[in-house]
């Protein structure tokens, strides 16, 4: 089943729904963890993967340990086969939990060790711009790699040099690794903050499809010098219930019966509701 | 012994300056960055001459690399400069999973290695960087000999496709290569031929292997002398040439001798061909303020080391 732009637009919760048993699958038949993390930022990325990204824009995952959610749009996309999605996880795969890069054009750069995304795509930005290339880089970033110095220094050199087709899109859902982002180090990507140091900064709710594309229609119209943030409030473990929020599913893997739970859910909420609403 | 003479001494890292204009003027795509020490890496006539293709990174050396990794997508060739130490050791993840991990086409190029980066001390002086560098796959590591080689290598490395770590430094020394010459990755020179000991040295111990050869001539020795500017990949054939002909090894670099290109010359002679090797090396220790020259005598990486090394590894032959 192929849905074009106009649909998801129309009414994203298929797509939603679709992509996100298309995680929670991966994540059972891997046995593996940060599903929480692949489920908080899986909307950010329908927005921008198959809605906004142009040929010549460059995606970087920086959060690569929300792998599943990448190989998902990929895969919808047709460029990672269904074929590759079996082998996620297993010996001598092209998808392992972090993204490896050199296989898949999606995939320019090898992310996961965090802070490196945003230093990585304001180069891709520059590059851009010394090309006379109207093209734009997105960075995905958790809210805990805001932690990083690299972070900011990237955002200090975008600044000087007015990189205005740098996108930085944080997925703020408020937990890191092991704790809170409040107890672990403060509020690292705070909407004020990357104000008050020049980005022109929006904030949107991250789990509403419509509302980030247009965010990011809009501010790639701003060229005005100014780096873009786009702070997006969500839920880690967004769309099945006993994850939201919750720490522990930034790295448990699920049993048979919460895998079961979870996929019911999944497609109850955004399949089978949704369908009924439209 | 062949002779070696010069007219002139000069660093190294000028020698990188000026292979940096020849790459201003010949190559479009070579873009150069740097943080906060344009003067010291000898950037000015680029900049000069391109200055919208010279981006001034500040003093944030990880996110230099980081942007170098971004920039090579369309086909830019980044030559990032800082000093060996904020080149390597500082920024190693960034390097590791952006630049080596992810198979881009940057060029890191570290002044200020070694000791002999003189008065500013152990801070500052890097002697792990070669270690470093080389273990990362695919990395190629290259230390070239004086200002004409530095020169020859810095444009040479801009065709090659591929990460690379190009290491030189400020002491003057003297210049007794080619101007003209073609610098040829993964290629060792041939400096003296000789029948009693191999000496392989790297970056400005050649000089001081010159030196050695020349004082073991005049003792009845005759030295093999062969200039590995570049450590990885490493000239096995020239070092296992060598070693057959001579059955010793002397080793010379301005580098810790743990992880240096004596580990690299002896992983060769363990599995290929067992020979006594001696390490002109520093020993396991961070450096300190001095001259070069000061700390060259100290920590024992000078031509008479050299040859008290050539002694000790004939000795090991009998």
């Amino acid at each position: 089943m192929k849905i074009s732009k106009e649909e998801i637009l129309q009414n994203p919760h298929p797509i939603s729904g679709t992509l996100r048993l298309k995680i929670l699958e991966l994540y059972h038949q891997a046995h593996a963890g940060h599903i929480g993390c692949s489920l908080s930022c899986i909307d950010l990325m329908i927005a921008v993967l198959l809605l906004e990204k142009a040929e010549l824009d460059t995606f970087i995952l920086s959060k690569g340990h929300a792998a599943a959610s990448l190989y998902a749009c990929l895969n919808w996309l047709g460029e990672i086969t269904d074929e590759d999605l079996t082998t996620y996880y297993l010996d001598g795969t092209s998808l392992p939990a972090h993204p490896a890069p050199g296989q898949y054009k999606g995939i320019p750069f090898a992310t996961g060790s965090l802070g490196h995304g945003l230093p990585i795509g304001t180069g891709v930005a520059h590059a851009a711009r010394i090309s006379r290339e109207d093209s734009y880089a997105y960075v995905l970033m958790s809210d805990g790699e805001t932690n990083e110095g690299t972070t900011w220094e990237a955002a200090h050199y975008a600044l000087q040099h007015r990189l205005d087709n740098l996108l930085m899109i944080i997925d703020k859902n408020g937990l890191q690794g092991f704790g809170s982002t409040d107890q672990v180090l403060g509020d690292t990507a705070s909407a004020e903050k990357w104000r008050a140091i020049g980005f022109e900064t929006v904030e949107v709710d991250g789990h509403d499809i419509r509302a980030i594309s247009e965010t990011v229609k809009y501010l790639k119209t701003q060229k005005n010098g100014l780096p873009k943030a786009i702070i997006a409030q969500t839920t880690k473990g967004k769309g099945v219930s006993y994850m939201e929020n919750k720490l522990e599913w930034h790295y448990l893997p699920m049993n048979p019966a919460q895998y079961q739970a979870a996929t019911r859910e999944i497609t109850e909420r955004y399949l089978i509701e949704q369908l009924e609403n439209v | 012994m062949k002779k070696y003479t010069f007219t002139e001494k000069k660093d190294t890292r000028s020698g990188f300056g000026a292979g940096m204009q020849v790459l201003g003027q010949q190559n479009p795509n070579v873009v150069a960055l740097c943080a906060d020490l344009v003067g010291s890496l000898k950037l000015d006539a680029f900049i000069k001459e391109n200055p919208e293709r010279f981006f001034q990174c500040g003093i944030s050396e990880a996110n230099m690399i980081g942007l170098s990794a971004g920039l090579t997508i369309g086909g830019k060739i980044p030559f990032a400069t800082t000093f060996a130490n904020f080149a390597t050791g500082r920024v190693y993840d960034q390097i590791r999973q952006s630049v080596a991990y992810s198979g881009k086409n940057v060029k890191i190029c570290a002044s200020h290695a070694g000791l002999t980066l003189g008065e500013d001390g152990a801070t500052h002086q890097i002697l792990e960087d070669i270690g470093m560098m080389k273990m990362l796959p695919g990395m190629t590591v290259i230390n070239p000999c004086d200002y004409n080689q530095t020169k020859a290598a810095t444009i040479a490395i801009a065709d090659y496709e591929g990460p690379v770590y190009l290491r030189f430094g400020r002491p003057v020394i003297p210049i007794f290569t080619d101007p003209d010459q073609k610098f040829e990755i993964g290629k060792a020179w041939m400096v003296n031929e000789g029948t009693d000991v191999s000496i392989f040295a790297t970056g400005h111990l050649v000089w001081e292997a010159i030196q050695a050869g020349e004082q073991l001539e005049a003792e009845g020795i005759s030295a093999e002398i062969i200039n590995i500017h570049t450590i990885k990949p490493l000239d096995e054939e020239a070092i296992l040439k060598s070693v057959a002909k001579t059955g010793c090894v002397v080793t010379a670099e301005e580098h810790n001798r743990l992880g240096g290109l004596g580990d690299s010359v002896a992983q060769v002679l363990v599995k290929k061909h067992l020979a006594p090797q001696e390490y002109v090396a520093v020993d396991d220790s961070f450096g300190e303020s001095g001259t070069p020259a000061q700390l060259m005598e100290k920590y024992g990486l000078s031509a008479k080391d050299i040859v008290a090394a050539a002694k000790r590894a004939i000795e090991r032959k009998k």
